[in-house]
């Protein structure tokens, strides 16, 4: 009987095996994308300072990963570490730290542009009743920018998760790494492994990425609507 | 870090250099006429082409580069659509990037003010007129920051074209490393490479949006 491509996902172990690589990939976007965010509103409030080393220093910080492709910094960790500081991490915590640093440059630059669009007669009424520069962020500064930062947070987000996928250059066990895999062991007897297994994490990566993109929107437009109104 | 090896291996550099620019070429313009052409069909309405450019919108924003190039790349030819590699890189950049140009027209074109459209029905252009003589010119102006955006987010995916064995910068970088070690020397040739057409490019869009919000704005 000739096999039905589609049932090659459910050969074996092979769709558990496709979840777990999924896992170790969300994973890995899950602690970087916590630990990004948190020192990228540290980072993005010292670059609102007036110190210009400090600020020189963070743009530097912020330009970096942003000129350098992904993929691109994945293998300078990847390979300089080991060889010129003879770091040895393993592939999964090069990865998790690469996300973080790029996530909280990024994050840097949103917490900053947050910040600055706060009217500027706010900080001055809060210095005039005394607050001190903690109690300025604390209670003026954040929570006017926070409805600012969060759409842009989650885009941010999403494109985490889609970055996920560069994994399997520097040979994490990812979703796409176990796909690829199935896909050889199986090429006997599924001629059509590659459309059916890509297809179904080309959903996966779909299914995870738009609920947070509609959420972006949403929250976008709500906030649209409160300004204008 | 040796400065011969990195003259050695400055020629194929050069190469995947070119290589990398000409793929950024195709796929920017590519992905601008696919979003121009998605934006329009947004700002009209056009039923059930609507639907269809949401829907590409959707799929094409929410997954990466890589699963897309893949999917063009070995499973197209599973159903009898063989395409070569740098065609599929194309392909796999202006189907990612169409959908990121016309979120960045569409922007635009919703910018424009209400009231100007309404003056233009007022002093009785018809709908033609009123697109190319009001909404088009100060749409796109508006649009300049989100498609310089763009530019730099496709060219920094081209390194993604790596995976499907095209010898752009990256993978050029990666083969260096993979046969003769010199892995200092060629990252550092790579983060250079991609520093040479990325600073620049940035300088020279920072400067055309300014212009872009001139020419709205006037100051």
């Amino acid at each position: 009987m000739a096999h039905s491509g589609i049932n090659i996902l459910f050969e074996g172990r092979n769709l558990t095996r496709l979840l777990g690589g999924l896992w170790i990939s969300a994973k890995i976007a899950f602690i970087a994308i916590v630990l990004g965010i948190l020192l990228g509103i540290i980072l993005g409030m010292l670059r609102t300072l007036k110190n210009p080393l400090l600020r020189v220093i963070l743009r530097l910080y912020l330009e970096f990963f942003r000129i350098v492709p992904t993929v691109v910094l994945l293998f300078l960790f990847y390979y300089i570490l080991p060889q010129n500081f003879h770091i040895n991490l393993n592939a999964e915590v090069v990865a998790t730290l690469v996300f973080t640093l790029w996530v909280a440059a990024e994050m840097s630059d949103i917490v900053r542009s947050g910040l600055i669009s706060v009217p500027r007669h706010q900080v001055d009424a809060g210095k005039a009743i005394g607050l001190t520069t903690p109690q300025l962020y604390r209670y003026v500064l954040l929570p006017q920018s926070i409805q600012l930062m969060i759409p842009a947070t989650i885009n941010l987000t999403t494109r985490v998760i889609k970055t996920t996928s560069l994994l399997l250059l520097i040979s994490v066990m990812d979703v796409i790494n176990v796909g690829q895999q199935i896909i050889e062991a199986n090429n006997q007897h599924y001629q059509n492994g590659a459309f059916w297994i890509y297809g179904f994490i080309f959903i996966l990566y779909f299914i995870l990425c738009y609920p947070l993109s509609v959420w972006a929107r949403y929250i976008e437009r709500k906030e649209k609507l409160r300004n204008n109104g | 870090m040796s400065w011969t090896v990195i003259q050695q291996s400055l020629p194929i550099f050069e190469k995947a250099f070119w290589l990398t620019l000409k793929l950024s070429c195709y796929g920017i313009i590519g992905a601008s006429l696919l979003g121009l052409f998605a934006s329009f069909i947004r700002y009209f309405q056009i039923p059930v082409a609507k639907q269809l450019v949401n829907v590409y919108i959707e799929l094409s924003r929410n997954t990466p580069l890589l699963i897309q190039l893949f999917f063009i790349y070995y499973a197209f030819p599973e159903i009898g659509l063989k395409i070569p590699a740098e065609t599929s890189g194309i392909i796999g950049l202006i189907f990612l990037g169409g959908s990121y140009m016309a979120e960045a027209f569409s922007g635009g074109l919703d910018g424009v003010p209400k009231v100007q459209i309404e003056s233009g029905k007022a002093i009785g252009l018809s709908n033609l007129q009123l697109a190319r003589y009001v909404i088009f010119p100060q749409g796109l102006a508006l649009s300049v920051p989100a498609i310089a955006a763009n530019v730099i987010f496709l060219i920094k995916e081209t390194s993604i074209f790596t995976v499907i064995a095209i010898p752009e910068l990256t993978n050029t970088a990666l083969d260096q490393i993979g046969m003769y070690y010199h892995t200092d020397e060629s990252l550092f040739v790579l983060v250079i490479g991609y520093a040479i057409i990325l600073i620049p490019l940035s300088l020279i869009l920072t400067w055309l949006e300014r212009r872009a919000r001139y020419g709205t704005f006037g100051h």
